[in-house]
This record gives structure tokens, C-alpha cells and sequence, in this order.
């Protein structure tokens, strides 16, 4: 009876998944496909797979130029985060005040607006500077819409460490600078990298800021797709290229900070 | 040092956050108060709140506020839903469970446009698109699900997109569920329907709640894919209110209507923004 | 100057006096032991010592030196933490020569002190391994042996052993006793523990509500307790206090002369159980429901009494205390 449960458990869980995850296999099928395959009727699931698209997609020299977009502002952006929000967890961790909770909070609710609610003034200042379609307005933006994030998942980290632990190095002789190095910093590694991914997937899936404030020259991947939309001629395959190649790495990056993603955007609500 | 290095090495977030939260809401309290046209730079007379007039009495306001809530709700309503169902589904062991939740979250983690154009032209084309075959394969015409459903499209496209991020809030709460609980419960006589109602479902209050409130905040701003698909059409079946505030001021360059618009959308997110403030409040220690 | 002593120190936690007014000698080579019930102050005031809490009022001197302000990276003194505290992400060689790396000590120094602290430990096996995949008593001996290396002025010990299970404490107990004889090292040590206190000290202080109520040797404090706090603290069973109002016949029992108000203290051991209608006083076995008062008696020899039966009672000569309404000690026992 137990056994019987189980197959009909497994089987039910392959099967849903299966379903749901449907859109994204099809995605990698038609990326291997040429352009004829991918519209045909009925749809081919099995066929001998190319790297035609693929070529094809490569040989835009916008894809890219869109693509390194994408690496320099999600990497800028997020190590430019990392270095102004570690500081300010660091000090919220271990030199704790009566308004500490106040203030992450009060960073946390900033995260809470929606994006729109600050499109126009944005754009309003971009534009006045002179920075609209620059990969700068986009490393600001990025880097300060993930702040709230990353401030609050290095605070947890770093609360974790056993202030005990701190007392001892005091006891063994170790300055504040010591502690910092010896203990703390090998203690938070992990904290640091597994937030810095996070937010390097978060920054180079944004799509609101790139559609708004770039296009050819500072545009994204995220935007480049975008164009895909309703271009000449027969397209999926590279559409699905493109878009596989865009997507893959930072699905891959995501399997690997699942516990992040429920901390870092739950703000910790749910444990 | 005492009292000058914690506040140093807070200065930098602190004052960039400080920043990023007043001056934008200032400018668009400013803006929402003159006329300001892109393309009439210069040209400020106060309006008073002639402009949220103009946006309320808008004929795309109703609707769009309409379909945004239809667009939240439906979403909310889908991936809580059916994320409580499928974290249950995968909670207990089964060969494969590893690889099936690492599938199941894949989705959360495609970029909106690529989501956006993947359910375009792969699933929902009426005549090349995968739902179309099947559509067809069941014997029925085909849906023109762009033209004739958007906001169900865009629906579906969001909400196939978050489920996986409610699935694992759920599957992470499910884990500090209290086996011994369970066992209790069973030995004094519960089926399995009466434990989820009694016990598991109580449990997952609070991250039902988290989600709902999360998905409202960030859902408010849903763009990219209406943006990339159906442009917020046909007319406005598919517009929600930042595809309005969007359209306001970069296709008709009205910045001072669509100021007065973000605040809206603004007061819209803070509802639930102090729920959730007040929620997480409560779990720092 | 003793090697290690208090003066006036107190600690305040806003208007809360938590430590008030500690004056405190400790010699070279003691093993001092700090007792009280929880929230008497005793870890405070360890980690005063230390240096991880600040001392309010008062000073402190080590060795000559008034370390009062001093950093506790400089102050030359060990702590085993009642947690371990050991670094995580460090073999334990590394957590035990991590005071020396930082004080720049060369390599082969550190390994050699590093090696002697493990034989001692019996940790040589697991030197290379992390706190980890070691068992709680295993890492106690490594918070210990951290100390060691060190060879500091003076050790301090924050209740080591209330995280181990019982069997383990006790033969952790006779191992640390045999570790203070071994190196002679000036210790201070924090416990709640009476038991560990009467066995392990030279002597005990015994702290109530941030002041000592008590110093001096396991013996002396159980033979002339100064007050009723620490004749019932000290003791197990604990001492009979009864009201010598209550029950007249103890006075005559226990050989009581002079004014007859204040408590009577006697310990369980000087409680002589006799066959009924014997002995100065009546008894009963159980529980005092309805008898005006309950004596604890402690005998060594097997009985066959059942609760309900009727039993005499008489006390060892000279042996009682008596202390007056504030808990004072009036006249002691005669012992000791």
C-alpha cells in the first residue's frame, strides 16, 4: 500500500513538473532547431539538433555588445553593493544600537516601493545628465534597487557568527582588526558569496530599469530580447538561442542560492 | 572609535538609501503638482492637482487599475494555490525529488522579456504554438490568446513565473513543520485532509501571508512583459497601471500626469508594505 | 599584594547595580572558585575579570599591574567559555596556537607547546581535525587546551562543564583537578554547582545579588557558614533551618542555651534517627503535612523505615547554628 502511494506520489511529481517546466524545455529544444523546424506543424520533438542558431545569434555583434552590457553592469553593479552595503551590516551585526532595528527596517521598506513609483524622476535625471542609455544610470540603479537586500542577507550572516566565539579571539589577543580577518571574515565568506550571486541574478534579470532608461548602446540582454517581439522573417530558433543563452547561466546560478532567494526576499519573514 | 566607526561604515548605505527614497518621491510630488512635458522642458506652471484629475479621469485609468487588480489578484490567487499544492506534492521523499525541485524553480530565474517572448511566440501563437497543437490535437480551434485573452496571457506569463517562488517559500516552511505533530494528530484519529486543515495549513498562514504581500508589492510594477507582448492592448485590455504611468510619460511625454499616477501606484504598494513591515518586525529578534 | 586582587568593583547596568562593591585576594597558584545561585553576578564578574565586561567603579590588579582599563587582548589571561567558543573554521591545532600565531611566537615553539597541550588532553589524535567532527567533551578538552598553551597569568573557567552529560562531568571534574595540580596554575572558576565547587577549590567564594556573602576554604564554609544564605547554599542536603519558636523541643534537643528567637540551623548528617519513643524529639517518616516541622535526617546505614512510622529523633551534640531574624550567624557549631 506505502509502495503504491509512492508511485503514485512520484509519478504525480514527474508528471506536474514536467508540465510546468514544459515552456522552458521547448525553449532549449527550439534553440537547436533551425528556423524551419521550429515552426513546424506539428511541432517536432524529436530532430537532429544544430548549432545554426546559435551561430546565428553570435554573429549579431549587438548580441554581444548587449551581453557584455549585461556582465559589467550586474557585476559592477553588484560588487559596488557589496562594498557599501558590508560595511553598514558589519557595523549593524556587532556594534548594535538601540535604532539598528529601526534603520534595517527602514532599508528594507525601501526595497518595498514599486519601481514605477520612481520611473519618471529617474528618467527626469537621467535624461538631465545627460546619462540616459549609459551602462553608469543603469550600475546606480541596479546597485541601489539590490542595497536593501544585500544590507539585510549580510546583517543574518553575520549575526550567525557566536559573539562568543569574537570574545575568544579577543581573549587570545586579537585587535579589532585581527578579529576582523581571522575570524570574521572567513566565518562571513559564504554569506558574502551567496548574497553577491543573488543579486548578480537579480541585476542581470532586471527588466524594468533596462527597457526604460537604455537601449542600443547600454541595452542588456534583457532589453535585447525585449526586440525580439515582432522582427522579420522566421526568428524562433534564434529567439530561443538567444534567449538560452541569456538564461542559462544565471538558472543555473539560481539552483545554487535557492536558501538565499527565500531569505533575501522574504526579508526573512519566513524561516 | 566608540561612537565614529559604527556610524562610518554605515554612512555610505544610509545616505545613498536616504537619497534613493527621498529624492525620487520628492520630485514626483513636485512633478505631479506642474505641467511638465518632455518636450516643453521649461515650461512649469503649478497645476494644484489638476494632474491627478487629469490621470483618475483618464478612460484608461479605470481599466487599468481594474486589470491591475485583476492581474494581482489572479496571480496571488494561482501561485499560492497551486504552490501549496505542489510543495505538499513534493514535500515527502521520492526518487528524483532533487532534481524535480531544482526543475521547479527554474522559472523564477528567466529574465521577464525572454519569459515574456517564450509564452509569445513558442506557446500561445495560434498557429505555429505549442498550446495551439494541443488545442488542435484535442479537437479544438485553436486560442488567439494574445488578441483575444491579454490580460489572461499576461496572467499566465507572470503567474508561471512566480509559482515557483511561492513553491519554495512553501517547501521551506513545510520542512519546520512539526513531524511529531503529525503523529499526534494521527494517533487521535485525523485522515490526512483533517491534518492539512488543521495543522498543516495554520502552519503555512504566515508564509501564505509573505507571499501574498511580497507578490503585491513587486507585482504592482509587472512591465516587462506586457511591454514586450502586447503593448498594453489590445486598446487598453491589457494596460495596468504602471504600463500606464509608463505610456503617460515616455509615449506622451506627460510627466506631471504620470507623477500624479506613481503616487498612486506608490500609496497602492504601501498598503501592504506595512503589513509586511510589521510582520518582519516582528521576527527580528 | 596578592597576585591577583579586586577593589571596590561594581558594574551597573543603568539603575540596576548589578556587581556591588567586590573586594577580593586571590594568591599565586589558587584555584578560586565563584558560586552563587543564577544572577548573583558570578559571570559578570568573571568576564570583569577578563575584561569583556567594563568595570564601572573600582579597581583591578594583576600581578602588580592595574589591568582595570586594559584591553582583555592584553591583559595575559585565558577563558574557557562556557560554549568553547572554538573557531569554527580552524583545525584544532589552529584553534589551540591561534593566541600564539597572533603574538608572532615562532613555528616551532607554537607546535612544541601545541603537542605537550594535546598529550596532556589526550587530543594528540585529533589535532588536525575541526570542531566539527569532534564530541562535546572532545571540544571541551580543546577550549581547555587552548588555555593551556598559552601558559597565561591566570585561567578563567565560565561553567565548562554544564553542557556535558552527567557521567562526563564528573570525570571531567577529576581531570581538571589533576590539571591544576600538574601545572599550579592560578585559577578562577565560575560554576553553580556546589559539588564542583566544594571538590575543585582552594577556596569558595559565594556570591549573592552582586555581593559575596562568603570567602573561604569548601570546609570552613560548610563547618562555619557566616550567615543562613550560604548554610543552606552550601550542603546537600541542605541544612535544617527551623523557626525556634516553632518547635522548643530542638532547642532542648540540640543542647540550644541563651535567647530563644531566630532559626536553629542543623545539617541532615547531625540528625540522629532513633527507634520510636526514643531520642529527645517525636517523629514521623513522610512528608509534614500536618507536623509542625520538617527535618531532613541523612544516615548512611540502610533502614526499613516506610513513610508513617513513628521514629525518635536526636542531635549530635554542639552541632547546630544559629542565626538570627536578618539571617545572621548568632553562635556556630562547635565543629570544625
Amino acid at each position: 500500500m506505502k509502495h503504491l502511494a509512492l508511485l503514485v506520489r512520484t509519478v504525480a511529481a514527474w508528471l506536474v513538473t514536467l508540465l510546468l517546466v514544459f515552456p522552458l524545455i521547448w525553449l532549449v529544444l527550439t534553440a537547436f532547431k533551425t528556423e524551419l523546424q521550429a515552426i513546424a506543424v506539428p511541432p517536432q520533438l524529436f530532430f537532429t539538433p544544430t548549432l545554426e542558431s546559435f551561430r546565428e545569434v553570435n554573429l549579431r555583434s549587438d548580441y554581444l555588445h548587449h551581453a557584455a552590457n549585461s556582465v559589467i553592469t550586474s557585476f559592477v553593479s553588484t560588487l559596488l553593493g557589496l562594498a557599501i552595503a558590508a560595511p553598514a551590516a558589519y557595523s549593524m551585526a556587532f556594534f548594535r544600537t538601540r535604532r539598528t532595528r529601526d534603520i534595517l527596517m527602514w532599508m528594507l521598506s525601501t526595497k518595498m516601493m514599486p519601481a514605477v513609483g520612481a520611473l519618471v524622476p529617474v528618467y527626469v535625471m537621467a535624461q538631465t545628465a545627460g546619462l540616459l542609455d549609459s551602462r553608469t544610470a543603469l550600475i546606480v540603479v541596479f546597485t541601489l534597487s539590490n542595497l536593501p537586500i544585500m544590507v539585510w542577507m549580510l546583517y543574518s550572516g553575520f549575526k550567525d557568527i557566536p559573539p562568543d566565539i569574537l570574545e575568544a579571539a579577543r581573549m587570545d589577543g586579537a585587535s579589532i582588526w585581527g578579529e576582523f580577518t581571522q575570524v570574521i571574515r572567513p566565518l562571513a565568506m559564504g554569506t558574502l558569496a551567496s548574497t553577491g550571486l543573488l543579486c548578480l541574478v537579480l541585476a542581470w534579470n532586471e527588466a524594468f530599469w533596462s527597457l526604460n532608461l537604455s537601449s542600443a548602446k547600454a541595452g542588456t540582454l534583457a532589453a535585447l530580447i525585449a526586440s525580439y517581439s515582432s522582427p522579420e522573417g522566421l526568428f524562433w530558433a534564434k529567439l530561443s538561442a538567444a534567449s538560452l543563452m541569456a538564461i542559462a547561466p544565471i538558472v543555473v546560478v539560481g539552483w545554487f542560492s535557492q536558501k538565499q532567494l527565500v531569505q533575501g526576499l522574504t526579508f526573512g519573514a519566513v524561516k | 572609535m566608540n561612537r565614529l566607526l559604527p556610524r562610518a561604515l554605515m554612512a555610505p548605505a544610509v545616505v545613498t538609501l536616504f537619497l534613493w527614497m527621498i529624492v525620487p518621491l520628492a520630485m514626483t510630488i513636485y512633478f505631479s503638482l506642474v505641467r511638465y512635458n518632455l518636450m516643453q522642458p521649461g515650461e512649469k506652471t503649478f497645476l494644484g492637482l489638476a494632474n491627478y484629475e487629469y490621470f483618475v479621469t483618464d478612460p484608461d485609468f479605470g481599466p487599468s487599475v481594474l486589470n491591475t487588480l485583476s492581474l494581482l489578484g489572479s496571480v496571488i490567487a494561482i501561485t499560492v494555490v497551486l504552490g501549496v499544492a505542489l510543495a505538499l506534492l513534493v514535500n515527502e521523499p521520492f526518487p528524483g525529488r532533487g532534481i524535480v525541485r531544482v526543475l521547479l524553480i527554474s522559472p523564477f530565474f528567466v529574465m521577464p522579456t525572454a519569459n515574456a517572448l517564450l509564452w509569445k511566440h513558442m506557446m500561445m501563437n495560434p498557429i505555429y504554438g505549442v498550446l495551439a497543437q494541443v488545442w488542435i490535437f484535442f479537437g479544438a480551434g485553436p486560442v488567439d490568446w494574445l488578441t483575444n485573452h491579454p490580460l489572461l496571457s499576461v496572467i499566465l506569463m507572470v503567474a508561471w513565473q512566480w509559482l515557483p517562488f511561492a513553491c519554495l517559500i512553501f517547501i521551506t516552511s513545510l520542512q519546520s513543520l512539526d513531524r511529531d505533530q503529525m503523529e499526534a494528530a494521527g494517533m487521535d484519529g485525523a485522515n490526512p485532509l483533517q491534518k492539512f486543515w488543521f495543522l498543516t495549513l495554520p502552519h503555512l498562514g504566515r508564509p501564505i501571508a509573505v507571499v501574498v504581500m511580497i507578490e503585491m508589492i513587486f507585482l504592482l510594477s509587472v512591465f516587462a512583459e506586457i511591454f514586450t507582448t502586447t503593448g498594453g492592448g489590445p486598446g487598453n485590455e491589457s494596460t495596468n497601471l504602471a504600463f500606464l504611468i509608463f505610456k503617460q510619460a515616455l509615449m506622451n511625454f506627460d510627466v506631471g500626469v504620470a507623477s500624479a499616477g506613481a503616487l498612486f501606484a506608490v500609496l497602492l504598494a504601501n498598503i501592504a508594505a506595512v503589513f509586511l513591515i510589521r510582520l518582519i518586525g516582528k521576527n527580528l529578534d | 599584594m596578592s597576585f591577583l586582587e579586586l577593589r571596590g568593583v561594581e558594574k551597573h547596568f543603568g539603575s540596576l547595580k548589578a556587581i556591588k562593591g567586590i573586594d577580593l585576594a586571590v594568591e599565586k597558584g589558587e584555584f578560586v572558585v565563584f558560586v552563587g545561585p543564577s544572577g548573583c553576578g558570578k559571570s559578570t564578574l568573571l568576564r570583569m575579570i577578563a575584561g569583556l565586561t567594563e568595570i564601572d567603579r573600582g579597581v583591578l590588579f594583576l600581578d602588580g599591574r592595574d589591568i582595570t582599563r586594559l584591553a582583555s587582548s592584553k591583559r595575559d589571561l585565558a577563558m574557557v567559555f562556557q560554549s568553547y567558543a572554538l573557531y569554527p573554521h580552524m583545525s584544532v591545532a589552529d584553534n589551540m596556537s591561534f593566541a600564539l600565531r597572533l603574538a608572532n611566537v615562532d613555528k616551532t615553539t607554537i607546535r612544541e607547546k601545541v603537542r605537550r597541550a594535546a598529550e596532556i588532553l589526550n587530543l594528540t589524535q585529533y589535532l588536525e581535525r575541526t570542531p566539527k567532527e569532534l564530541s562535546g567533551g572532545q571540544r571541551q578538552r580543546v577550549a581547555i587546551g587552548r588555555a593551556i598553551v598559552r601558559a597565561p597569568k591566570v585561567f578563567l573557567f565560565d561553567e565548562p562543564l554544564s553542557n556535558l552529560d552527567a557521567a562526563l562531568r564528573g570525570q571531567t571534574r577529576v581531570e581538571i583537578a589533576k590539571l591544576h595540580r600538574e601545572l599550579g596554575a592560578t585559577t578562577i572558576y565560575v560554576t553553580h554547582d556546589q559539588v564542583e565547587a566544594m571538590t575543585l577549590a582552594d577556596r569558595v567564594v559565594v556570591l549573592r545579588d552582586g555581593s559575596i556573602e562568603q570567602v573561604g576554604s569548601p570546609l570552613e564554609l560548610y563547618d562555619h557558614p557566616a550567615n543562613q544564605f550560604v548554610a543552606q547554599f552550601i550542603g546537600t542536603p541542605q541544612m535544617n533551618i527551623v523557626d525556634s519558636t516553632a518547635l522548643p523541643a530542638l532547642r532542648d534537643a540540640a543542647g540550644v542555651t541563651g535567647p530563644a528567637d531566630g532559626f536553629i540551623g542543623v545539617r541532615p548528617e547531625s540528625v540522629l534517627v532513633r527507634p520510636a519513643g526514643r531520642g529527645r524529639l517525636a517523629g514521623r517518616v513522610g512528608p509534614a503535612s500536618e507536623r509542625p516541622v520538617q527535618i531532613v535526617a541523612r544516615q548512611n546505614e540502610r533502614t526499613d523505615l516506610q513513610p508513617g512510622d513513628a521514629v525518635g529523633l536526636d542531635i549530635v551534640p554542639a552541632s547546630f547554628h544559629l542565626f538570627d531574624r536578618q539571617g545572621q550567624l548568632v553562635s556556630g557549631s562547635a565543629r570544625g
